[in-house]
């Protein structure tokens, strides 16, 4: 049969439907909406205000591109001046060519580009050491939890040396349902009371950071970069096959399929979630080592660096007290309203360090 | 009984990878007594184009989930999906959403 027309324009054929208002849209018209989308998401959350400087996340895929191209063009009219801001984990045969491509829609866009990396920024932990290092702890692979908590804290560095005021990043609406089904299955009390909502407004020092792209379904972003002929990195990381997230995504794709608004309505169910009282997280702290946001003693950073330069990687993986607690001391009281045990100090083996950022401590080299 | 056809085969966003990295593919189908809808189609390319992982392109008589498929750059949804009578000419593109952003 053939396709129909464009139902905003009536002169085009419609190249797809909108999931959310099953709009049938032409090419021209789509992008337009789109656009249009993203303009409103900014502006009705008042997420970049005028002036802002914004550090926009680049890994070279799809999102970042599609984040990158469509705020680029919305930049005049909002008032914003762009930074683009890759992180490298050391990632080999995967993050250089993912950076070639970043390095070249730098130089088509004209907008400049600073490069963060793991190695510089965590004593030396890239992300192949971290796996190295993870590998044969039983189960699945866990280096993917730690590039989550150490990118953030990468990009936040990023974004911090080139005097940006906020931080956007390209999640889609289906990572955004990928994480709250994840956050479910794991029990991530702490997560799932955080979650939804347009972003975070930057407590504790952060900067704040929002997903302009988060109304968006990953189909529609893909065909967004082909109708406007984007040029983006589509290779899979080499540890993502092992990563969680691969279960959660394959259930997702099963469930759009039988029910294509699953995905948003995930997303504005987690927003609507309201925690238990014996749930709820205590409120955050500051991280008694680096002065991050926290909600334990040590923010997840450097809980989860501290591990590896242990040589107890999964000291830090695992919900609420029970990582830090494999670090308690014998005959505590039995009782989980407990307060968390302080770390015992490092043994003379492994070099403590003052900070995981710029850190040289060479206790880890020996790791790599 | 359905003619011989010209179409032009694509694999986007890390899909090529399965069909040794060829992204474009001018494919002639050859004249046969069922007609050539996107259903036989992906049968075709399952035997003749696909190199390796056919559970990564394919999953039971559909393409997995993830993959999109534009015909003529329109979303086959709006063509009746596997039900699509191929034309000659027509261009036919796999796109895999299956990887990071």
């Amino acid at each position: 049969m053939p396709a129909p027309q464009c139902a905003s324009c009536h002169k085009a054929r419609a190249a797809l439907r909108r999931p959310r208002s099953g709009q049938a849209l032409c090419t021209t018209c789509f992008c337009a909406s789109f656009e249009a989308e993203v303009l409103h998401t900014v502006v009705a959350g008042r997420l970049l205000p005028p002036g802002a400087v914004v550090a926009v996340g680049a890994s070279g895929g799809k999102d970042s591109t599609v984040l990158a191209h469509v705020l680029r063009e919305l930049a005049p009219h909002l008032g914003i001046s762009l930074h683009l801001v890759a992180v490298d984990e050391g990632i080999g045969g995967y993050r250089d060519a993912a950076l070639a491509a970043v390095r070249r829609q730098a130089a088509r866009w004209e907008l400049p580009l600073t490069v963060v990396a793991y190695a510089e920024l965590f004593g030396g932990w890239t992300m192949d050491a971290v796996a190295r290092s993870t590998a044969g702890s039983g189960r699945s692979r866990s280096c993917c939890t730690f590039c989550g908590v150490l990118r953030r804290r990468a990009l936040e560095e990023g974004a911090r040396r080139v005097g940006a005021t906020h931080v956007v990043t390209g999640h889609n609406a289906d990572d955004m349902a990928e994480t709250v089904l994840m956050n479910f299955l794991r029990g991530d009390a702490g997560r799932l009371a955080r979650g939804g909502g347009l972003g975070s407004p930057g407590e504790g020092g952060a900067l704040p950071r929002c997903r302009p792209l988060q109304l968006a379904s990953q189909k529609e972003v893909v065909l967004y970069a082909h109708f406007r002929r984007l040029d983006y990195f589509s290779e899979e990381c080499v540890y993502a096959p092992e990563a969680f997230r691969g279960h959660a995504r394959d259930l997702l794709k099963l469930l759009e399929a039988a029910r294509p608004s699953a995905v948003l309505d995930l997303v504005h169910s987690a927003e609507r979630l309201a925690l238990a009282p014996a749930a709820r997280p205590p409120p955050p702290g500051a991280c008694s080592r680096c002065g991050a946001l926290a909600s334990r003693a040590l923010c997840q950073a450097c809980a989860l660096l501290d591990g590896l330069n242990r040589g107890r990687p999964r000291l830090a993986i695992g919900k609420g007290r029970r990582g830090l607690d494999e670090e308690g001391p014998p005959g505590r009281r039995g009782s989980h309203s407990r307060p968390d045990p302080p770390l015992r100090s490092p043994s003379p083996a492994s070099r403590d360090s003052s900070s995981p950022l710029g850190s040289d401590d060479v206790g880890v080299r020996g790791r790599l | 009984m359905a003619a011989p056809l010209s179409v032009q085969v694509e694999f986007g966003g890390g899909a090529e990878l399965l069909f040794d990295g060829v992204k474009k593919h001018q494919v002639t189908l050859p004249g046969q007594e069922e007609p050539w809808d996107i259903r036989n189609l992906l049968v075709w390319i399952k035997k003749n184009l696909l190199k390796e992982r056919p559970e990564l392109f394919i999953r039971g008589d559909s393409v997995r989930p993830g993959i999109l498929v534009l015909v003529n750059d329109a979303d086959w949804e709006l063509l009746g999906e596997l039900d699509y009578q191929l034309q000659d000419q027509d261009s036919i593109l796999f796109i895999s959403t299956l990887h990071g952003g």
